[in-house]
């Protein structure tokens, strides 16, 4: 960009730089982008100035990253990855090893937290389009970012080696085996035994900690890198490269930093951080919903707990699965139920080729419109809720019912984002 | 916005609803269980709490993850725990562990007894916290001739584990009705209707609970230590965002913002 251009040091938020700084900010930047990249990703990347409460969840799911990061760090110090001391070390963890306790609380506080703001991120990018084009790669890459969180809690999941842990893992990687004819070996290829046993632990703990991380950070990168180039949408809808000052400054812009970072997301991180503290210093376990209390018991391979549960944020999933009981075409219920679950958790790729309506933004679209989106939060919230719940006739139906919509409301979405009478869109964003 | 809101604050009470009547129809009859009085605080009933559970429980079941030290933090000294709570030579540095092996406790009561370190976690459910099933489970044990162990119990039918503490609570009978199934008409079902007590233990009923409040106050102290420390340090944390972060941060949006219209 301002590539063999000399130009005075001027940082924003800091003014010119004094000698030796910017002597030093010379010498670096004749071998390395820093400044350009300073100013194409901070300082001049141009943000809609009307950004609102939704559009805090981007850089928190940032700062939960890094909290769990320098947790796991921290954990993988003390941690064990053996079926005969996994459980031990985390107690040990909780009670020997100083601040210990803070640590393991704040990462599994952590965990639930990534996905509450990983789904209201995702929210926010469904009610404003903010897939549709040109941003359909930032949406990509999104999902993809979501889907790896997924294979990231399920495989340190299993990591505290308790009872939920064990039998969750068994349940899940038993899920594969009934794909058909590699099903079986598949299943035993993946626990690397016939059960979930040491060897399954240590093979989830290099992916929680290395493979799955690595793939996430490249992931996030590119979901940003892709953001920077095309720009953020708004909750207008609006596009605001489409009307700029004679600097080629988007009229309706800002830059990023430091407007966004200390005037905007950093109240914002104070806030969360009040919400994340108190969960870790006052209610670790979350009544059951952030720790399991069965999983408080060590792993027994011969006792399967009377009702094996996953943790919330796949429960909205293990009802879908849960839901699909009918051999449809020769096909083994469990295969459905499998295809279930997978179809609605990658049928998010779709949306930005699933939405066919005329504006961006739910605030120009129909009334119907958000009474759909509402119906569609519903049927999130209940699977969510059946899914942590023992299976009962009356759960079966509802789930049916609620995976139906589910699906619905994607599938449907070519036809009934169309109906309806639109709002006009204003040229420029509202504040 | 505003509208959008409102929509989906009604669409979690929607959810919410259809939720709780879900859930009242899947399961109607639940475990009812005793509330436990909350000792884990209280060194003194803490105190005591150790001592039965080192004279009485310790002595199949383990807690690991517990140095005998740790007990420190409930105003024990070095002296007194070497003094008072350990009998065949472990170190005050030890772990609070059990000769027996896995495999005779296995023999002896049909399933090997459960490490203690985190039970009073492990067993909280949606009938109620961990303290609570453990403070009625201690109190429910009841003469069953039909068991191996002679004895049986409400919370935990047909449990492995005699009732170690007898001695103290007495020896107890359970007495069941015969009441009309009120979901079938013509057939009855039998219900427990209580307890009668056989021969008198050491202790009288009310002291008995109270002997067991502090026995479950130490275990739920057991399974986490640093709880209450956890809980003072939160106040500090939340009080250094709340009233110094939280307003420096509010500060810089406006300084920032004042001239964005």
């Amino acid at each position: 960009m301002a590539a063999g251009k000399k130009e005075p040091v001027v940082v924003t938020g800091l003014g010119k730089l004094d000698k030796p700084a910017s002597g030093l900010l010379t010498w670096v930047d004749a071998r390395f982008p820093l400044m350009e990249n300073w100013r194409t990703h901070l300082s001049e990347y141009y943000a809609p100035k009307n950004f609102n409460f939704w559009y805090f969840f981007g850089s928190l799911a940032m700062l939960v990253l890094v909290i769990q990061i320098v947790t796991g760090i921290f954990l993988v110090m003390h941690y064990k990855p053996d079926a005969q001391k996994a459980f031990e070390s985390v107690e040990y963890i909780m009670r020997e090893v100083p601040w210990g306790w803070l640590v393991r609380y704040m990462h599994s506080t952590g965990a639930s937290m990534f996905f509450i703001v990983i789904y209201l991120h995702m929210f926010r990018g469904m009610i404003y389009g903010s897939y549709r084009k040109p941003r359909e790669l930032v949406w990509i890459f999104g999902v993809m970012i979501f889907l790896c969180l997924m294979g990231e809690a399920f495989f340190g999941y299993l990591l505290p080696w308790g009872q939920m842990s064990f039998w969750g893992a068994q349940v899940i990687v038993n899920l594969f085996g009934a794909i058909p004819i590699i099903g079986p070996d598949l299943s035993i290829w993946i626990r690397g035994d016939y059960v979930v046993s040491d060897a399954t632990l240590n093979r989830f703990f290099s992916f929680h900690v290395i493979a799955i991380p690595l793939v996430l950070l490249g992931l996030v990168a590119a979901h940003i890198l892709a953001l920077h180039e095309v720009g953020s949408n708004n909750p207008d809808g609006v596009e605001i490269k489409d009307k700029k000052d004679e600097h080629g400054i988007p009229l309706d812009g800002i830059p990023f930093h430091p407007y966004y970072t200390l005037g905007h997301d950093l109240f914002a991180a104070v806030v969360f951080l009040m919400v994340f503290s108190a969960i870790v210093f006052f209610a670790p376990e979350m009544g059951g919903y952030f720790l399991e209390y069965n999983n408080f018991i060590a792993a027994d391979p011969l006792k399967t707990p009377p009702h094996i549960a996953p943790v919330w944020y796949f429960t909205p999933y293990y009802s879908i699965l849960r839901a699909m009981v009918w051999n449809f075409f020769y096909i083994d219920a469990k295969v459905w139920g499998v295809i279930g679950m997978g179809a609605s958790t990658l049928i998010f790729f779709f949306l930005p080729w699933l939405d066919r309506s005329p504006v961006k933004s739910i605030r120009y679209r129909p009334g119907m419109h958000k009474v759909i989106y509402a119906v569609f939060v519903v049927c999130f919230f209940v699977l969510g809720y059946l899914g942590t719940q023992p299976p009962s006739p009356v759960g079966q139906v509802v789930s049916q019912i609620g995976t139906v919509l589910y699906f619905a409301f994607f599938l449907g979405m070519p036809w009934w984002s169309r109906m309806g009478q639109f709002k006009p869109v204003p040229d420029r964003v509202t504040m | 916005m505003k509208k959008l809101l409102s929509t989906l604050l009604l669409a979690l009470v929607a959810a919410v609803t259809t939720g709780a009547a879900t859930a009242a129809l899947a399961n109607e009859e639940g475990l009812h269980l005793d509330h436990a009085p909350d000792r884990s605080t209280n060194v003194q009933a803490l105190q005591n709490g150790a001592k039965l559970f080192v004279n009485n429980c310790l002595n199949c079941h383990s807690a690991q993850s517990m140095r005998y030290n740790r007990l420190k933090d409930i105003g024990l000294t070095d002296e007194q725990i070497k003094g008072n709570l350990l009998f065949t030579g472990e170190k005050v540095g030890d772990m609070m562990t059990v000769a027996m092996t896995k495999k005779d406790a296995k023999e002896w009561f049909g399933a090997a007894p459960p490490d203690l370190s985190v039970i009073a976690r492990a067993k909280s459910s949606e009938a109620g916290s961990g303290a609570d099933w453990l403070y009625t489970y201690l109190r429910t044990f009841y003469r069953d001739d039909a068991r191996p162990t002679g004895w049986n119990n409400i919370v935990f039918p047909n449990v492995g584990m005699p009732h170690v503490l007898y001695e103290l609570q007495g020896e107890q009978r359970a007495v069941y009705v015969n009441e009309k199934d009120p979901h079938e008409a013509g057939k009855t079902v039998r219900k427990f209707e209580g307890f009668e007590l056989e021969k008198a233990g050491k202790l009288s009923k009310l002291e008995y609970d109270s002997a067991v409040a502090d026995l479950v106050g130490y275990l739920v102290w057991m399974g986490e230590p640093e709880a209450a420390h956890r809980k003072q340090l939160g106040i500090l944390v939340l009080i250094f965002l709340g009233l110094f972060l939280l307003p420096c941060a509010w500060w810089l949006h406006h300084a920032y913002w004042k001239n964005i219209h």
